[in-house]
């Protein structure tokens, strides 16, 4: 009875439950719980252990390492050795450094530990570099820019008053802006039915033809987008002699934006679940209705973002335009007759001139259609983002609404039975 | 209890040992669809065709037109340098040449920056800067090629001659690295000598092709199971081993493809080169030297002036550089797909 004692005594309370190991080859068959038996002396509290990864001392020998490598760069550009130029010193600088950094901390850790110090350091240079040359970038862009970005007339006017002489207080960019609405919608009317309905086809009726068309349509991703526009201008403005217009320019822009869109609409409509069709059609519905009311609302946000990205890369893209669109510093509205000009080519024709006014219209073109591109993915990051069938929390609250009124309406045609 | 038992018992007295009746055959399975179903798969499937139709059309345009040009020149259309398509000479061979170290010189610069990027996003970098960053390299994708040639023609160009001086006068002695009627070491030359050239518009393209790269990379390394990042973590591993043992071969597929996918871009890549190269037509591999010419850039340059054959020898100048793309961009797709980390890392 000793031990039923010291059980109850360690374990507390839940040795109620627990039967003290009278015999030990009988345990099994009894079928009863063990405990292990804890040593009555209390251990000493231990301190909570820090598992941050970075120690002041790491932190230390980085910036150390860096000084010194600063120093022994200068140094060697200054005093000790002919070289020069701002580009080599930064090679040199980087170079000591990790030389600096890999003996200092080689000097307390061991191999691996030295391996992984060294390569954490050099990952994290590399994404320190890209994030400064896309700061460069934008800032560059916008800096060059600002002077006519902030004068009103450039978003109220176009250039047709404006000679390459004239301040930034004269003409704007208004006839670009309109003329990439007018060529993007136009782009979007031919791309999103045909593109969304050849996804559907892959995706839900195709068959064996789905392959051919797949195999077809991820080639075609792979068509420089300047192609696109030699095939536009070679056969609509050459052949069939029609005139430079924005309608041959949206042309060219939907060659080379349907690939993309039925490629990652293609993507979003794989991950529709298969017991979403299959309940569909379990319940009676013709396929178009599974197709209609199942499948594509269920990848609704995946085929928005498919559209927005095919659409940013269509007003990226300057080639195709240069090729088809003709340049004008009018406004056009009508993009059946005459040139129309787009936003990244009224960029590329204004810097081509040597004028500070113009090059700086054509920073503040760029910016501006950095900034539209901008919108246009965050609104594909807000839309999309989330797998299919996932709602965002007010279109849950919809689907409840909507379920609640189904209800009520099945009980006011079958009664109380499904309540 | 004895109730289950009865009822077992019924339900087990179907007894097949006298069954007269014929043996079963599989009834044939017939989907009669309905009208609007019919019209539903004939629309699908018209569009499906209509697509096919398209892209059926430009590739067979383009290469009924380039025949013209490939018939009058036959198998010199590869080994020519010169671009006269109305004097009977001209030939891809310097263009193509060109195209392919620009984006050489992308992919080069690029790759170990976009790798590491992607790393660092998923193995390194804290939870609460990973989503800013993800962001960022997004945002970095989506921005218009236009502006890198901007940026690359306005900003980069004044402040990498001194690189490219720098690299001439220390590894000079590289063949690639030379450049003729250069004097890096003279205080006084002129740096004109390194503006306009392969390296520059390498540098620009590398910019736009590293967040592609990287996009698809990140992706790849994010699906890494956790439950194999931690084994290796559970055995002893450091960060660096972990990575080097689990995430690279996991996502050597995404890695490939990724790059892949960036090498078919920069190919492709036409205004940034136009705005930043002065077009010369002669085998140059000193990629430090001003000029050089990229395919899609020829094309822009020269298709107004064209005449009908020399729109013709500029198609068949496209297709070239459409049929590497092709091959580069299904190569890229095949080690995707092929991946563990399989096809949903698609780009």
């Amino acid at each position: 009875m000793s031990t039923q004692e010291e059980v109850e005594v360690t374990t507390g309370h839940r040795a109620a439950s627990v039967q003290p190991i009278a015999n030990p080859g009988q345990h099994h068959s009894a079928g009863i719980t063990v405990m292990p038996l804890r040593p009555s002396v209390a251990l000493p509290p231990q301190e909570r252990r820090a598992t941050r990864e970075f120690t002041r001392a790491d932190i230390m020998t980085l910036i150390g390492a860096m000084v010194s490598g600063m120093a022994v760069t200068m140094l060697l550009f200054g005093t000790l050795t002919p070289l020069e130029g701002q580009p080599g010193f930064f090679v040199v600088f980087f170079l000591a450094f990790l030389v600096i950094y890999t003996v200092l901390v080689s000097l307390t850790e061991n191999r691996p530990a030295v391996v992984d110090r060294v390569m954490t350091v050099l990952l994290g240079c590399a994404g320190i570099i890209a994030m400064i040359a896309l700061a460069s970038v934008i800032i560059f862009t916008v800096a060059k820019g600002w002077s006519a970005l902030w004068k009103p007339n450039f978003y109220t006017h176009d250039m047709s008053q404006a000679g390459p002489l004239d301040p930034l207080t004269v003409g704007g960019i208004t006839h670009a802006i309109a003329g990439t609405l007018i060529m993007t919608l136009i782009a979007l009317i031919i791309t999103v039915p045909l593109g969304l309905a050849c996804a559907v086809f892959l995706n839900e009726t195709g068959g064996k033809a789905a392959g051919l068309v797949r195999t077809v349509v991820t080639a075609m991703t792979a068509l420089p987008s300047i192609l696109a526009g030699l095939f536009i201008f070679a056969t609509w403005i050459l052949i069939l002699g029609f005139e430079r217009s924005g309608l041959a320019a949206s042309i060219a822009m939907s060659i080379m934006m349907l690939p993309i869109i039925i490629r990652s609409a293609d993507v979003v409509l794989r991950l529709v679940p298969g017991n979403l069709r299959e309940a569909s059609s379990a319940l009676g519905a013709p396929h178009w209705r599974t197709v209609w009311h199942v499948v594509l609302p269920t990848a609704r946000s995946g085929l928005t973002t498919a559209v927005i990205l095919g659409v940013a890369r269509g007003i990226g893209e300057t080639a195709p335009v240069l090729l088809t669109a003709g340049f004008t510093s009018t406004m056009n509205l009508n993009p059946l007759k005459n040139p129309m000009v787009s936003l990244p080519l009224a960029a590329f024709e204004f810097v081509r001139s040597p004028q500070p006014a113009l090059i700086a219209r054509g920073f503040a073109t760029a910016a501006f259609l950095m900034f539209l591109v901008l919108v246009l993915f965050s609104l594909a990051r807000m839309v999309g983002g989330r797998p299919a069938g996932r709602l965002s929390k007010r279109q849950a609250k919809r689907a409840a609404v909507h379920s609640r009124k189904d209800l009520a309406r099945f009980e006011a045609s079958h009664g109380e039975v499904i309540a | 209890m004895a109730g289950l038992n009865v009822e077992t018992s019924t339900t087990t007295t179907i007894d097949r040992s006298d069954d007269t009746s014929p043996a079963p055959t599989p009834r044939e399975i017939v989907t009669r669809s309905g009208t609007s179903d019919r019209i539903f798969h004939g629309g699908a499937a018209l569009s499906g065709m209509a697509v096919l139709a398209i892209m059926g059309a430009v590739g067979l345009f383009l290469t009924i037109q380039a025949m013209q040009a490939l018939r009058a020149t036959g198998f010199s259309f590869l080994t020519t340098t010169e671009w006269q398509p109305d004097r009977g000479q001209f030939g891809i061979a310097s263009v193509l040449l060109g195209t392919v170290l620009i984006a050489f010189v992308a992919v080069l610069i690029a790759l170990p920056i976009s790798m590491g990027t992607a790393l660092f996003i998923t193995e390194i970098s804290p939870p609460w800067l990973r989503s800013y960053l993800v962001a960022l390299v997004d945002l970095m994708a989506a921005v218009p090629s236009v502006v890198y040639g901007l940026w690359g023609l306005f900003f980069l160009q004044g402040n990498i001659v001194g690189l490219s001086r720098w690299m001439n006068a220390y590894m000079g002695w590289l063949p690639f690295f030379s450049v003729t009627g250069a004097e890096p070491h003279s205080p006084l030359s002129s740096t004109s000598v390194y503006t306009a050239s392969t390296f520059i518009a390498g540098v620009v393209v590398a910019m736009m092709v590293m967040p592609i790269q990287c996009v698809v990379m990140r992706e790849v390394f994010s699906q890494v199971p956790p439950g194999e990042r931690e084994g290796a973590y559970a055995l002893g591993s450091t960060r660096w081993g972990m990575i080097r043992v689990v995430a690279l071969p996991f996502g050597r597929g995404g890695i490939i493809g990724g790059t892949m996918l960036g090498l078919g871009r920069a190919l492709g890549e036409t205004i940034a080169v136009v705005l930043i190269i002065s077009p010369r037509f002669d085998i140059n591999w000193h990629v430090l030297e001003a000029g050089g010419n990229s395919v899609s850039a020829l094309i822009a340059l020269r298709y107004n002036e064209a005449s009908g054959f020399g729109l013709s020898a500029l198609m068949a100048a496209g297709l070239a550089l459409f049929a590497l793309t092709i091959v580069v961009n299904f190569t890229a797709s095949w080690f995707v797909a092929r991946s563990r980390s399989g096809a949903s890392s698609e780009a």
